[in-house]
Parts: C-alpha cells; structure tokens; sequence
C-alpha cells in the first residue's frame, strides 16, 4: 500500500457522510444510498479510487461489483482518474442551433485535445442537453455550470483556471 | 391572441430572496399547507382532481387520478413514498431548475400536500447530477424546513412524521423515467422496470409510489389558495392551470415563460412577450413543440394550444414544454442526427429494438449527413424506428419504455416531413447546406 485513501480529517468527514446518508433509507436498504455514497468519495478525492469503493461497499453492506456497476452506468462518475478539468459542452439540438459545435471546435483548438481524450489538464467531452438550451451554447467545468457563451466568455472562464 | 395576464408559478420568481424561507413565509408561504393539513386526505385528493391538474412531466396525466391508483392503507399496509421528479434533461426543456432555483418552498410545500394526501411520510426529491446550483438551492430550502420545524417528526406540529430528502442523480438522462428513476433512489443503475405493476402499487422498496414532476406538484399551493375551480378555470378543455415552456433555437428571445393553456404554438413563437419571432428575412421551417422526443411539426401546423391534448391531431406532443425553433437556413438532416445521437447515447441498453436500432439509426443518419448515404439508406432509416415504434399515432412501442419512442419518431417524423432534404443529400452527395448547417444562430463568435 502506497499513499492512505484518506487524510485523517477526510476519512471523519466521510464516515459522517455515510452515517448521516443511511439515515435517509430503511435500516435493510443501506445500499439504497449508493448513488449519494459515491458523489461523497468523488468530492473527496476527485474520481473513485478502487480503496474508496471498498470502502464504499463495506459500509453499505453490498459488493464491490454493484458500486463499479453503478458507477460506471452514471457519466458523471469517474471510476478513472478525469483530467484536472472535465469540461462538458452540450451539443444537443439547440445548443448546436446556437453554435455548439463551433465552441466544441474552438475548445479543442484551444485547449489542445480532442473531445472525448481523457489529459492531465482537460478531459474535454461532448455532454447531453443541460437544460441550458434557450441559454446556449452551455458547458460545465467541474460541475459549474456556464451559459449564453462567446469567445469571450469562454476565453474569461479559462484565463481563471488552468 | 392569448398573453397570459397573471402570472401564476413563476409570479414570485423576480422577489429577492424568494429563495429562503423568511421571504417565502413572509408573503404567506406555508399556510396553504396548513389548510391543507385540517383537510381529510381523500379530500384533497378530490380538490386536485377537480382542479384539472395534469402532470407536467411528458405525458400530461391526471395527477388526482394517479393518486388514487395507490391502494387504501387497508388494502396494502406497507409504507408509500412521494418521488418528486427533477432530473429535466429531455432536450429543449429548462423549466423546473427555475423553480428550484427560485422558489424551491412553493415544491416544498407541495411535496407536503402530497404526502398528506398520499399517507407518505418519506419523499425523495431526485435531482439530474448536474443541477450544482438548483440542488443547492434545493438542500437549503429543505434544511430551513427541517429548522422551522415544519419536516420532522411533527409536520408543522401535527402528529405526523415527515421526512424529505434530496437523491442526486449522475448524468443518466434515462433516469427521468419513472421507474429507473425508482431503482436510482435504491441505488441501482437506472434500468427501467416492467410495467405493470405500476408505482403506485409497487414502487420505490416494492411499496406504493407516486412519481410526480416538479412543476406538477409545485401547483398544488395555488390550487389550494385560490380554489381548485379557479386552477380549472384558468386553463383549456381538460388541462387545468398555465404552462411553464422553454423556447430556444432560432428565435429572438429564447427563454422560459409562463403561457395560457390557451396560447398557441405560433403565439409563443411570434409574440414579442415571447419568443418574439425570428430575425429579419428567416422563417420557420421546423418546430419541435414538448422537448425533442416530440414529432416535429410544420410552420402550418402551428396553430395549435399548448394545452395537452390539442396536438393529438397533430399526432405530435405538448411533453416536457421544450419548444426549438429551426429556420429555413437550418439542415433537417443534421438536425435528426444531433436529435437521435442523444437517445442513443442514453438508452440503457436493456432491450435490443432500442440498444441496437438508435445507433443504427444514428449512423445511417450520419452517412447521410455528410452526402455519402444512399435511397435504400432513407428507407431503412424508416424501417428501423418503425421496428422500435410505429407512428403514427404516438404510443405504439416495442420497448420496455419510451426512449424506445423517443428516438423513433423524430426520425419518422423527419424524414416524411423533409424527404426531400434527405434525397437532395443522396443527388448532390453533400450537405447543401456545407459548412453552415445550423441555420441563423449556428456561429460561435
Ligand atoms: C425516457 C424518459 C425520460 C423522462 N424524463 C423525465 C424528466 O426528466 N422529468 C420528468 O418529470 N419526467 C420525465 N419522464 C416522465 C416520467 O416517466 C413520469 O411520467 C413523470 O415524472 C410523471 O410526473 P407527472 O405525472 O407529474 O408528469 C420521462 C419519461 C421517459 C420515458
Ligand atoms: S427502451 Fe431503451 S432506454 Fe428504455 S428500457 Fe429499453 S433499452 Fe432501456
Ligand atoms: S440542448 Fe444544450 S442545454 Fe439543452
């Protein structure tokens, strides 16, 4: 074993998660919390490292197979590790009337990838309607939600992170 | 012409601080509950039976009538559970974010009502993974609730425990139906169930389960302020109360407004309270009216209410409110590919008719699109979506549930509508429309 899973601190934080979320479903549902469980993992470290997901399982009296299961039915978990930045631009139908493919193009200049590549830095991806479609064209970076962009938003955007 | 003059779910959106629950109380939030609490259920199940209400979540049911689907606590003594429907991610619709972004109390004491009604005392608001700020906004609101001591153990005092919680989803747009909706909150992967037995006889745990849309159940506090005759009285023919819609593609003002059942398709289009038409020199060639599962419509086909049963003629829908606006200079080719790559991309995979024919059908769409297809690729573009789901009329499909439907009929709808822009593809083999497939606003600047 290299590196622990969790700082001690994240580890408190974590097993409160997972008690106060098991108060939310009858006592022989626990696994019922799975969906919740594995958002509060992803928070702490960023995707679901397979300890995590041992963990995960353990306190949710279910098998490591149902938590990759799950995770890996659901586009917003990582059970691999994303770049530093996942950016999801919508190029469902009225976000691509409004010039989505246009901005999926401009990111990909800009950033250097190509949508669905997984990077260090970006991990850019081609996402379904964000209910943003009358403010399109939309995208999310780490779950921030942006809309109504222009080359100039988006170059403002990114100027703050990297 | 029909402009609604009084705002009814949306009247209290622009009020700062809407959002919290002093502002909400403030302006007489929660009392309707109380009013509701000194009601016998069933008769409050009566009153939204008599009001009209139809949920507006895709299919435009009667929620009175739902509700009393679940079966009698004599009948069947096991828990029931109210699951509130916020995952909103059919294409086109952006509606009940705004409610919770800016009024989530007005859900919340709705949930209340219908779980009065329903004898629930758990619910489950399930909100899609990417709503970071509607879920915020959301979990606040609950856990001012929770402190003022209206959830709890004692609703609003009363002897009657209620507990609500919020369940985020993860990216799975095939969550929003019902019953994958109803084993993500038991933490599965969302599969859509058999039907029947229905959620109201075995739902969330296998007990009684109504699932109900945000802006249905965010109506029942106006229907109990101001009388379930006046909720029927404000709407058209069958559907009672007005109508939150989105309108976005290639119109002026796209943006999410609260309509008349009475106002029409062409109305929401045109009007400057609305979307306000088109720019200088376009019209509409293409109209998709209730999110893009709907069978797109002609710009004559527009005279129609956007009320839920008026577009059975039209044999097309009213659904979720999303309406997209395509102009004369956008490709209908491309835009079936964009529409029907997003059903493929979220079916489940549990059938084979939908697993397998919506990337069929994706590709031929595709291969068509950039001029290499051929006619036998049109017919069996057809042939495909009618394995999944005849149409018309809407409601013949083949799969466990209606994503089967949804990608297949916007392609029969499509292609019988433009045939010829498919066929014009195959004789020039190319896009006649090159680089600038997406009409009026297609540019990123
Ligand atoms: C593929 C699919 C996706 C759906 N997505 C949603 C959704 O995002 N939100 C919603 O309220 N209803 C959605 N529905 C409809 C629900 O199954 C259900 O009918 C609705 O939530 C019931 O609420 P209502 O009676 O208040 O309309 C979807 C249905 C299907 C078949
Ligand atoms: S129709 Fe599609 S989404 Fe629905 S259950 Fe079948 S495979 Fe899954
Ligand atoms: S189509 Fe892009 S947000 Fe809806």
């Amino acid at each position: 074993m290299s590196e622990p899973l969790f700082t001690p601190e994240e580890q408190k934080k974590f097993d409160a998660g997972i008690a106060e979320l098991l108060t939310h479903y009858p006592s022989d549902r626990k696994s019922a919390a799975m969906l919740p469980a594995l958002r509060l993992l992803q928070t702490l470290r960023g995707w679901l490292p397979p300890e995590g997901m041992k963990q995960v399982a353990q306190k949710l009296e279910t098998t490591v197979e149902h938590c990759y299961e799950v995770a890996t039915f659901y586009v917003m978990f990582h059970p691999e590790k994303p770049g530093k930045y996942v950016v999801d631009v919508c190029t469902s139908l009225s976000c691509s009337l409004r010039g989505a493919e246009g901005l999926l193009k401009y990111l990909e200049t800009k950033l250097g990838t190509h949508a669905g590549t997984n990077g260090e830095q970006w991990y850019l991806r081609e996402a379904e309607c964000l209910a943003s479609c009358h403010t399109a064209p939309c995208f999310q970076i780490n779950e921030d939600h942006h809309e109504n962009l222009t080359k100039a938003k988006v170059d403002a955007i990114l100027e703050k992170l990297s | 012409m029909s402009v609604l003059t009084e705002k009814v779910m949306s009247r209290d959106w622009a009020r700062p601080g809407q959002n919290t629950l002093k502002v909400y109380k403030e302006h007489g939030g929660y009392q309707q509950l109380k009013k509701v609490l000194e009601m016998k259920p069933s008769d409050v199940t009566d009153q939204v039976k008599k009001s009209n209400l139809r949920g507006r979540g895709g299919a435009g049911f009667p929620t009175g009538l739902k509700w009393s689907f679940v079966p009698s606590l004599e009948k069947n003594t096991k828990p029931r559970y109210l699951c509130v429907n916020a995952d909103e991610s059919e294409p086109g619709t952006a509606k009940d974010r705004y409610i919770l972004e800016n009024d989530p109390h007005l859900l919340l004491e709705g949930v209340a009502m219908a779980c009065w009604a329903l004898g629930a005392h758990t619910c489950y608001i399930y909100a899609r993974g990417e709503f970071k700020y509607p879920s915020a906004r959301l979990d606040a609101a609950i856990a001012e609730a929770y402190a003022d001591g209206i959830f709890g153990k004692k609703l609003m005092g009363k002897d009657y425990e209620l507990n609500v919680y919020q369940v985020r989803g993860a990216g799975a747009y095939i969550c929003g139906e019902e019953t994958a909706l109803i084993e993500s909150v038991e933490g599965k992967k969302g599969w859509p169930r058999l039907k029947p037995p229905f959620p109201a006889v075995v739902g969330v745990f296998g007990c009684p389960t109504v699932v109900n849309n945000v802006e249905t159940i965010a109506a029942l506090p106006r229907i109990f302020e101001k009388g379930a005759e006046w909720f029927a009285g404000l709407g058209a023919g069958k559907s009672g109360g007005t109508r939150l819609v989105t309108i976005s593609g290639a119109v002026v003002k796209p943006g999410t407004y609260e309509v008349s059942m009475n106002t029409s398709l062409k109305e929401l289009v045109f009007e400057k309270e609305y979307g306000g038409g088109l720019p200088e020199g376009r019209s509409v060639k293409a109209v998709i009216p209730g999110g893009s599962s709907a069978p797109v419509l002609l710009p004559e086909e527009m005279d129609v209410k956007l009320e839920f049963d008026a577009f059975k003629p039209t044999n097309s829908m009213a659904g979720s409110g999303g309406v997209i606006v395509m102009d004369d200079t956008a490709c209908m080719v491309r835009c079936l590919w964009r529409t029907i790559r997003f059903y493929a991309e979220e079916s489940c995979g549990q059938c084979t008719p939908c697993r397998e024919g919506q990337p069929w059908m994706t590709r031929i769409c595709r291969v068509l699109e950039e001029g290499k297809g051929t006619m036998e690729d049109i017919d069996t573009l057809l042939n495909v979506s009618r394995a999944i789901a005849p149409w018309p009329p809407i409601g013949l499909g083949t799969t466990i549930c209606a994503l089967g439907d949804a990608g297949a009929l916007p392609v029969q709808a499509f292609v019988t509508k433009f045939r010829k822009e498919f066929e014009d593809h195959v004789h020039q083999k190319r896009c006649p429309y090159g680089d600038h497939p997406w009409g009026v606003f297609g540019e990123f600047n």
